[in-house]
């Protein structure tokens, strides 16, 4: 099919018209808010419930939530995340909980923000934050190790308090160890 | 009289027609008894399993006492109608009518069976699928949740626990009680090897007739009542004897632990290879679980030709050389590394080649596999060269532990390398060599400084060749050194002190440059003597059993998981 070039008229051919009419968008917009903002000095307030980087928690107690169950590094589904179990010596600083991990590592090069690892949470220890930009030097500083996270984590306001029950039951019945 | 013609032409075992879920099995009325092997009438469960029924049970194991006290086995069942003259009442069609078993004092209510205790009868039916077992089944496993933490997420059980597989399958999601749970001591230290934690126990005794009635230590017991029924030891006593970690594996819960194992890898991640244990001449069958090239546990793998379920503690935790950060990993000359393993099998061959008749000893470790024996011997032969296998003797027991340490003394036997007794040549070897007659020593994974030839008469070679797997004087006085890999890292077959010919897999990588000695023996072997021989292990395998007379109409893939009697 050969689509015939419908010629200019006079008026079109003339072009200054053509250009005012543009500018008097730009102009519009001049007057109008402004939607833009100076990224990375200034930066986008993130919605409730938004699911940026996966961050450890910490329970109001200062208590690491995490119990090193595992089941984060198995569903995570580009193994971003790896990590060390305590072995089988006694930690008394744990108490009733008997587990805390001896590292947790989240490579976020791989990290897809995909929130498996806290839908999987038994422990309700691991949570979408709002991180969403994260930059670093080396793919090493890349590699966030369990201080890191639980810093960046910061407190979650636990309701249930699962263990410190189990523990006032265990002592009202006389089970201190 | 036709009862006796009937007796005549029966087969030998006299079996029981019995209908499971409305199919109708032929079992033998007999089974024998775990423990005395005397024929015992034989129960539902074992006809189920014959059926290919599965019942849910916790008490119950085919190789321990029946305990019958977890009732997670309970089935609905029905037996043929009696009428008042002792005869079967017969539906019009003339079949037996059967009627389900119910409660004496309430008709409606179906009255279940343990299918572990309940021994089968003629024109029985069982029901293991019907709404009332499935119904006795959720009311179990709800009681048997009233104390229990459900701890999971802490668990070292958690992925291999009986609770969690039937609570999904058979139990319900809801609990009717709501009081406050009975807690138990936890963290308990039971012996050198074991960690209880009494709220996770479901009170099965599996672990109590164990060691009672396999490993000869009545050790454990439950002590207090109803949900303060709590396994202990008795009060001082360590549970300390050579067995007590299968009582671990025996465990459908997770009361009892591994302090070995405790926190160390969840169960799910770990890659489970077939295996031989190497600790001793008895050749338990095992599993290695291991993730990312590192081993975490073994396990016993069934055999009722070597070593029913179970194996010894000792045998179990003889696992970590292989990871040991000395291992060698890298073939040296002269203690230097920087040799390539082409370059040092073909030195190693030119050296070999040149030298005379009757200049040359082998020396072997018991812990080598059959196909290095193998390959071992036909270097010895070619170089008529003295062998011998150092014996490795300890203590025994009468149920699974060997005095002879060394795995594989029988396949050295088998293919010819060393016939006579472990040792006995030793000392003529030291000798010769200290007279300057015996000027190459060939030595695989042993120290023969602590065998009487000591390093003043190793200084006396012209060439030492040392093939190991950690590090040792024989290996750093060595010429050549070749590091070899241990039976986790490569495929081979041990014979064990019954004949018994066992293969194991490849669990983890050999570190560095390390590979199995199968391999480079095969370079070396071809290069020396001019043989072809395969390059794989089934190959390898297949070539040695056709030499063999033993092994001749046995291949690689006929060992199996199993293994295969070569005693006759």
């Amino acid at each position: 099919m050969i689509v015939q070039r419908k010629a200019l008229s006079w008026w079109e051919r003339l072009y200054i018209p053509a250009l005012l009419s543009g500018f008097r968008v730009t102009l519009r917009h001049f007057f109008k808010k402004k939607v833009t903002m100076q990224y990375p000095e200034e930066r986008w307030v993130v919605p409730e419930g938004y699911r940026g980087a996966p961050y450890l928690v910490k329970d109001q107690d200062e208590r690491t939530k995490c119990v090193s169950c595992q089941l984060c590094e198995f569903v995570c589904p580009p193994k971003a995340i790896k990590i060390t179990p305590p072995g089988p010596t006694v930690n008394h600083s744990t108490g009733n909980v008997e587990k805390e991990p001896a590292d947790f590592e989240i490579n976020m090069l791989r990290c897809i923000f995909c929130g498996y690892c806290q839908e999987v949470c038994p422990e309700e220890a691991i949570f979408l934050q709002k991180d969403y930009s994260l930059t670093g030097e080396s793919r090493e500083e890349m590699i966030y190790h369990k201080d890191k996270l639980l810093d960046l984590g910061g407190v979650h306001q636990d309701g249930i308090k699962k263990w410190e029950k189990k523990l006032k039951d265990a002592e009202a019945q006389g089970m201190t160890s | 009289m036709a009862k006796q013609v009937e007796e005549k032409t029966a087969p030998p075992v006299e079996t029981i027609t019995i209908k499971i879920d409305g199919k109708a099995v032929e079992v033998p009325k007999t089974m024998p008894d775990p423990m005395t092997g005397k024929p015992i009438p034989t129960t539902m469960i074992q006809a189920c399993k014959i059926a290919g029924v599965e019942i849910p049970h916790y008490c119950y194991h085919p190789k321990l006492p029946v305990a019958g006290n977890c009732r997670m086995c309970l089935v609905e069942f029905g037996m043929p109608a009696m009428g008042r003259d002792r005869k079967p009442i017969l539906n019009e069609d003339g079949t037996p009518q059967v009627r389900k078993m119910t409660l004496p004092y309430e008709p409606g209510t179906p009255r279940g069976a343990i299918a572990c205790a309940t021994p089968i009868a003629p024109g029985m039916e069982i029901y293991p699928n019907s709404p009332a077992t499935q119904q006795m089944r959720e009311a179990v496993l709800e009681s048997l949740l009233v104390n229990h933490p459900l701890d999971c997420p802490i668990c070292d059980q958690a992925g291999e626990c009986k609770l969690q597989e039937y609570s999904v399958e058979h139990g319900q999601a809801t609990s009717q009680f709501a009081e406050t749970k009975v807690h138990k001591p936890k963290q308990v230290d039971l012996g050198p090897r074991i960690m209880l934690d009494d709220e996770r126990c479901v009170l099965c005794s599996r672990c109590v007739r164990f060691s009672r009635d396999i490993a000869g230590d009545d050790a454990l017991g439950f002590v207090n009542r109803g949900s303060y029924n709590t396994l202990t030891t008795f009060p001082g006593k360590p549970f300390d004897n050579n067995y007590t970690l299968n009582t671990v594996d025996l465990c459908p819960v997770g009361a009892l632990t591994s302090k070995d194992f405790r926190f160390k890898m969840r169960v799910w991640f770990l890659k489970e290879t077939k295996s031989v244990c190497t600790s001793c001449a008895t050749g338990c069958n095992i599993t290695i679980g291991s993730r990312e090239e590192k081993i975490y546990r073994y396990e016993p793998r069934e055999n009722d030709a070597v070593n029913s379920s179970w194996m010894c503690d000792a045998g179990r935790l003889n696992y970590k050389w292989v990871g040991d950060k000395r291992r060698l990993s890298a073939p040296r000359k002269n203690n230097r590394s920087g040799i390539s393993w082409s370059q040092l099998i073909e030195e190693l061959a030119t050296h070999l080649r040149a030298a005379a008749p009757n200049t040359t000893a082998v020396i072997a470790s018991g812990r080598q596999t059959t196909e290095e024996f193998y390959l071992l011997s036909k270097l010895a032969t070619h170089l008529a060269a003295e062998t011998d296998v150092p014996p490795r003797k300890g203590e025994s027991d009468q149920l699974l532990v060997h005095a002879d340490k060394n795995p594989n003394s029988n396949g050295a036997k088998l293919v010819g390398f060393h016939k006579g007794k472990q040792g006995s040549k030793l000392d003529a070897i030291a000798g010769r060599i200290k007279r300057g007659q015996i000027k190459h020593l060939i030595v695989f994974g042993e120290d023969v400084t602590t065998m009487g030839i000591d390093e003043k008469a190793l200084s006396k070679l012209e060439l030492l060749v040392a093939s190991d797997i950690l590090p040792n004087t024989t290996t750093r006085k060595a010429t050549y050194l070749l590091p070899g890999c241990a039976h986790a890292e490569k495929r081979g077959s041990f014979v064990n002190a019954k004949s018994r010919l066992q293969r194991f897999l490849k669990a983890v990588e050999a570190p560095g440059e390390a590979i199995p000695e199968s391999e480079f023996l095969t370079d070396l072997v071809e290069q020396v003597t001019g043989e072809s021989i395969p390059k794989n292990p089934e190959g390898l395998f297949n070539k040695m059993a056709g030499e063999i007379k033993k092994l001749s109409a046995i291949r690689w893939a006929d060992l199996g998981d199993l293994g295969v009697d070569v005693n006759s």
